[in-house]
């Protein structure tokens, strides 16, 4: 093993506890997911925070991975896109995105899912306007985001439908 | 759409949307990406590369990284076992540049190294020394086409020179517009990077490569012939490919990946990062076009001329095809008896340009959709009349003396664009983000002027001149089980889903198994030129048909039947002129088929040295209507909405056909206002999505597309294309549009804000 | 090697003193840029992620002012109370980078990078924000106008950073703006923040000069020849526009040109000017 790392800490991710050995204090966040835990589903497209395809969220934050040291997300609560769906099964998100024609290459879908999540718990409802802001981070090169505004209305409409089922 | 259904198709079956195999495992994050590919002992990769863009290397000394702790090994041209050179026409293109010879763009790979961390790999890149005479680097194409510059390649700095002459060259027209146009270099710019992993075979003597690729077969030849391995020794595993467009048709890091896996006798991955991939694929050709358009005064071509040159950087990649694509598309989708062209590919030491979505279409659709627009200012005619009356036809002469055979229903897509509504005036007090300047608040509603602007473009499918771009399947019936098995590169634009559907479709069955796509079947052929439907899809469907008809034959010898009565409905087979009826699946049950076939396009000739010659398969249309929003003072610019009515012969998936449409909007709308790598003196200054700008959510317009379906005789399923011509015509409606709302010329493209406003 | 995650400025500051090689961490979202990209390799790293000083904001209403941490990022500054107090900080928030990048971006991370295109600075200069520095030797105040002292440099000492920035509730109204070449997720090629008061306005010009440049000529010329209650008109709009352009002292570069920038701070100024009375 090289003589570069060093680094021991524990991330909690999905919430599950992983251990961190022997690593380079420069890891981001991304590589240690990708390289070191096994979860491989945020993807690296430009390691400065210009594509969103390593979108995670963390203590409830949509951030980019590639930017987060990994040494220093000891303590926080990181989710991942292997972490969204009811054990192992689709979210709603995830389905839509299949329904809607939102996925073809696929590289930027993670990201993508993990964003629209965040966007959704925190606003059910939105507008196409502010999905196309909260969404802005995010690169698709494939679709031309039309198949994805859908995948997300289509969402947040079923939600909405849900959550009218319940209260009545 | 003039669909008539009698039934509705069965789910899953040609026609539907049908849901893609991959679905599941990319929303989840489990895809396996070229990039996510790992094996136990595995080693890190990376490549040294030139900083200067015209060198001669005086030495390279690694001494230094040897010495750092983890670094597994390094190698230089001197290790390359077999040809150092690779290429996809001609192999100008060194593996690694060798010390003595030269360095001929900034980027060019001189040494790679295998160490324990990608971090290690970085330290022992910077460790290695290297030695260079540097000199001026030859960027001005013109000079290369004078002879003024220094000889970059012992090939020489011209990659082709061809002439297009026909007609009667004495013509002049009552109206003559002319105009110097200029298109930048392009990026792909897929998501998903450069990456692969290569494991060598255990008694070092060969070696599989999961690499995301265009073309298995291809690349297999080109790394084989380096590695100085047989090609059975040389084993491709497709990994998942994060997008292409173009930019996965070259050798980049597959050779490299190789060498150093079969050097250390472990695995090694090298996935390169953004800045590294700016520098590791071709780009999209930088172009100059003259054109000059001769009409009556009522507005009708009678002769064009032009000369069209294309910047191909340092190494020839495909750019005399690129050349050729460009300059046998100059007169777009209209009429046109007389004609000169002159068009020129050449080497420069600027960075490698090659195949990009469109491939030479794009460059000369923006030339001469610009003409069309001074064309009809100069006849006082409106834009969209003047392109119905030049609109060609079924059974017109190409100026390549080429007969248009194909469907081509210009006029219809013209006519379909023109029927989409317009959308609705910006209201008086717009949203900030739904107008130029977006999140910026630069402006409010009086700064902006709306334009509209239209682009109507012609695009060859598959390859041409002469070239056997052939593509296999293999459809086998095991234990009552359908797989199909191609090299296909599956690149994200759903082949798999289409090949699951035409095995349906044929065989009456709903489980379709795919096998690996990688190089244990025939070639596949290439993920480009809009051709792997027609291809592919044609193999797999004579595969499928070739199952079919001895399952069949084995019914109809069995229930001693008249073969020629039997046919799948649905899921069942059944004997047309009677009651019999069977279920496919109980009758595969029992049944081992194993069918492999190619499909081969009807052969295409070269050009004579006046460009005369059939060497075009078939044609695809489309017509773009673009609305923008400009706000004139600052140049910034919203595209509103873009229209367009496509020729696609029959629609085979409706969704994935809106998805290849509204992406290739996306990427023409790209280099009408935003994309472009700047290269100043040889150095790319924007290596970095920073810099490069590719369209956000907030870019992107709203798309209303409409599949113009007339069934196409010559594909084998009745389909085009559709990949390519999304993004060509989109690029001048844009500029169209914009023009239109500001008054100015705007030759270029992109059109930087300062074009717009000062 | 190490990553120290303090929970209080104490401690940040006793860990700097003790290691005033350490790099400190807020973001991410410039140094790991470096990491990535540039070769950056830090020893030891002091993260400032759960400090939860730095994270917070507060209102002194007896002097009115602001007071917002170095850590607040700026996805907090983009809405509410924060947004509501100082709008042009909030505009300016809401264009830096993507949505991800604003949930992690903080001032502090753009008073310590201190590039001329850093999307917070004008405001923090048109507002003459007062930046809160602490080190081993204590804290002190210094004025934005002295803070930031040519591209990507600034007054900070060894082992001093910056706890928080202080700025003027001012009666009037505020605005920003910028150019970039999309609609969203860009860098800036020419940015502008104006404030207007009932008897001056202050104007900060960003990505035109090696340091945010306030255009006092401008300033002073429009407060001695405008009545600041009525609409500038044609004439005195186009005079302070002069003004404004002559202030930029720009480059050429991959990004656009100097020309274009000197441009369009004089239309962004002469828009916000216009604005400010709508």
């Amino acid at each position: 093993m090289t003589a570069i790392g060093s680094e021991m800490y524990t991330l909690s991710v999905n919430g599950r506890e992983h251990h961190v050995r022997d690593s380079w204090i420069g890891e981001s966040l991304l590589f240690v997911l990708r390289e070191r835990l096994g979860l491989p589903g945020a993807k690296g497209a430009c390691e400065q925070g210009e594509c969103g395809s390593c979108t995670v969220i963390i203590d409830d934050k949509a951030v980019c991975s590639c930017l987060v040291m990994a040494a220093s997300a000891q303590g926080a609560s990181i989710r991942t896109v292997e972490g969204l769906g009811p054990d192992g099964r689709l979210s709603d998100v995830q389905q839509s995105f299949l329904d809607a024609g939102g996925v073809q290459c696929g590289f930027c879908t993670p990201g993508f899912i993990v964003a629209v999540h965040h966007l959704l718990d925190s606003n059910p409802d939105p507008s196409d306007l502010e999905i196309k802001e909260a969404l802005s981070g995010n690169i698709c090169r494939c679709t031309g985001y039309g198949r994805i505004l859908d995948a997300v209305k289509q969402v947040s409409v079923s939600r909405r439908s849900t959550a009218k089922d319940g209260a009545r | 759409m003039n669909v008539s259904v009698v039934s509705p198709p069965r789910s899953g079956t040609l026609g539907t949307n049908a849901s893609r195999p991959d679905g599941v495992a990319k929303v989840q994050g489990g895809f396996a990406f070229s990039s996510d590919m790992w094996a136990e002992n595995m080693l890190w990769g990376a490549t040294l590369r030139s900083p200067h863009p015209f060198a001669r290397i005086v030495s390279i000394d690694v001494s230094a990284a040897w010495k750092i702790n983890g670094v597994e090994v390094i190698v230089t041209a001197d290790d390359v076992p077999g040809l150092n050179a690779y290429g996809l026409i001609v192999q100008d293109q060194p593996v690694f540049a060798k010390v003595g010879d030269l360095v001929r763009y900034s980027g060019e790979p001189i040494a790679a190294v295998a160490a324990d961390h990608p971090e290690t790999c970085k330290r022992a890149l910077e460790a290695i020394k290297v030695e260079y005479e540097v000199f001026n680097p030859v960027v001005d194409p013109e000079e290369c086409i004078a002879g003024r510059a220094p000889e970059i390649h012992p090939h020489g700095n011209v990659y082709r020179h061809q002439r297009i002459v026909t007609g009667d060259l004495s013509v002049e027209g009552d109206v003559v517009v002319e105009g110097d146009y200029e298109i930048g270099m392009q990026d792909q710019a897929f998501l998903g990077l450069e990456a692969a992993l290569a494991i060598p075979d255990s008694g070092g003597d060969g070696v599989e490569l999961y690499i995301a690729t265009q073309w298995l077969h291809e690349d297999r030849k080109q790394i084989a012939a380096c590695l100085g391995l047989p090609e059975e020794k040389v084993r491709l595993v497709l990994g998942g490919v994060g997008g292409a467009f173009g930019a996965r048709e070259d050798i980049s890091l597959q050779v490299h990946t190789c060498l150093l896996a079969l050097r250390t006798g472990r695995p090694v991955r090298i996935a390169y990062g953004r800045e590294e991939s700016f520098y590791g694929h071709v780009h999209r050709h930088p172009a100059r076009i003259w054109m000059r358009h001769h009409a009556t005064r009522d507005g009708r071509i009678v002769k064009i001329e032009s000369r069209m040159v294309f910047d191909g950087g340092a190494y020839c990649s495909t750019s005399p095809a690129v050349l050729i694509n460009g300059i046998t598309h100059t007169q777009g989708p209209y009429k046109c008896d007389n004609a000169v062209v002159d068009g020129y590919a050449v080497r420069t030491n600027n960075p490698p340009c090659g195949a990009m979505r469109g491939f030479g279409v794009v460059q000369a659709c923006y030339a001469h959709e610009s003409q069309m627009d001074k064309l009809a200012a100069a006849c006082g005619i409106d834009p969209v009349e003047i392109r119905l009356l030049n609109a060609m036809e079924t059974g017109d002469k190409l100026i390549t003396g080429q007969v248009v055979n194909s469907v081509a229903p210009v006029e219809e897509c013209i006519r379909a664009t023109a029927a989409i509504p317009l959308p609705p005036d910006l209201e008086s007090d717009p949203d900030f983000r739904d107008i130029p300047g977006g999140s910026g608040r630069t402006a409010d509603r009086s700064h902006i002027r709306r334009g509209i602007g239209w682009g109507v473009s012609i695009k060859n499918l598959m390859y041409s001149e002469g070239f056997d771009d052939y593509s296999t399947a293999r459809c086998r019936i095991s234990n009552g089980v359908v797989s199909v098995k191609f090299a296909t590169a599956e690149v994200g634009q759903g082949f798999v889903m289409l090949a699951q559907q035409i095995a349906r479709t044929v065989l009456g069955v709903d489980e379709v198994l795919l096998d690996t796509i990688d190089t244990q079947v025939g070639s596949a052929g290439s993920t480009s030129a809009s051709r792997q439907t027609w291809m592919s899809g044609g193999a797999v469907n004579a595969a499928c048909v070739a199952v079919r008809d001895k399952v069949l034959a084995h019914v109809a010898q069995y229930h001693d039947m008249d073969v020629a009565n039997l046919a799948v409905d649905g899921t069942d087979i059944v004997d047309t002129r009677g009651s019999f009826r069977v279920a496919v699946a109980d009758v595969i049950s029992h049944l081992d088929i194993d069918e492999t076939a190619e499909y081969h396009h009807p052969p295409t000739e070269d050009l004579d040295e006046n460009g005369q010659g059939n060497c075009h398969v078939a044609f695809a249309f489309v017509a773009h209507r673009a609305v923008v929003d400009v706000d004139p003072e600052l140049g910034l610019v919203k595209v509103v909405q873009v229209a367009t009515a496509q020729d696609v012969g029959r629609v085979l998936n409706p969704l994935s056909c809106v998805g290849q449409v509204e992406g290739g909007i996306a990427q023409g709308l790209g280099l009408a206002v935003m994309e472009e790598i700047v290269v100043t003196n040889g150095k790319v200054r924007n290596p970095s999505f920073t810099d490069y700008l590719l369209p956000t959510f907030l870019d992107a317009p709203d798309v209303e597309a409409v599949f113009i379906e007339e069934f196409e005789p010559k594909s084998p399923l009745g389909a085009k294309g559709v990949g390519e011509p999304p993004c060509i015509s989109v690029t001048p409606a844009i500029a169209n549009a914009i023009r239109n709302a500001t008054g100015r010329e705007l030759p270029r493209v992109p059109i930087r804000p300062y074009d717009v406003c000062l | 090697m190490s990553v120290a995650i303090p929970t209080s400025v104490g401690e940040v500051v006793d860990l700097l003193s003790r290691n005033p090689q350490a790099t400190l961490l807020a973001g991410g979202t410039d140094l790991m840029v470096e990491v990535n990209l540039h070769g950056r390799r830090p020893a030891d790293v002091v993260a400032l992620n759960r400090v939860s000083e730095l994270r917070s904001w507060s209102v002194d209403s007896s002097r009115r002012t602001i007071t917002i941490g170095s850590g607040v990022p700026y996805a907090e500054m983009e809405t509410g109370e924060l947004a509501r107090l100082l709008p042009a900080l909030a505009e300016a928030a809401r264009t830096v980078g993507s949505p991800q990048i604003r949930a992690a971006g903080t001032l502090g991370g753009n008073l310590g990078t201190c590039s001329p295109a850093g999307d917070g600075l004008p405001v923090l200069a048109a507002l003459d924000a007062v930046i809160d520095v602490v080190g081993p030797n204590g804290a002190r105040q210094i004025r934005f106008a002295d803070f930031m002292v040519g591209v990507k440099r600034n007054a900070l000492q060894p082992s001093e950073f910056v706890r928080s920035v202080t700025l003027p509730l001012v009666e009037g109204w505020q605005g920003y703006a910028k150019v970039g070449t999309r609609n969203a997720m860009v860098i800036a090629t020419a940015s502008v923040c104006l404030v207007r008061t009932n008897d001056r306005v202050a104007v900060a010009l960003g990505a035109v000069g090696p340091t945010i440049i306030r255009a006092t000529d401008a300033e002073t010329w429009l407060a001695a020849n405008h009545t600041m209650s009525s609409r500038p008109n044609t004439d005195t709009l186009a005079e302070f526009a002069r003004l404004v352009r002559d202030a930029s002292r720009p480059i050429d570069d991959h990004r656009s040109t100097a020309a274009y920038r000197r441009h369009a701070v004089g239309v962004l100024a002469q828009r916000l000017l216009t604005r400010s009375y709508s």
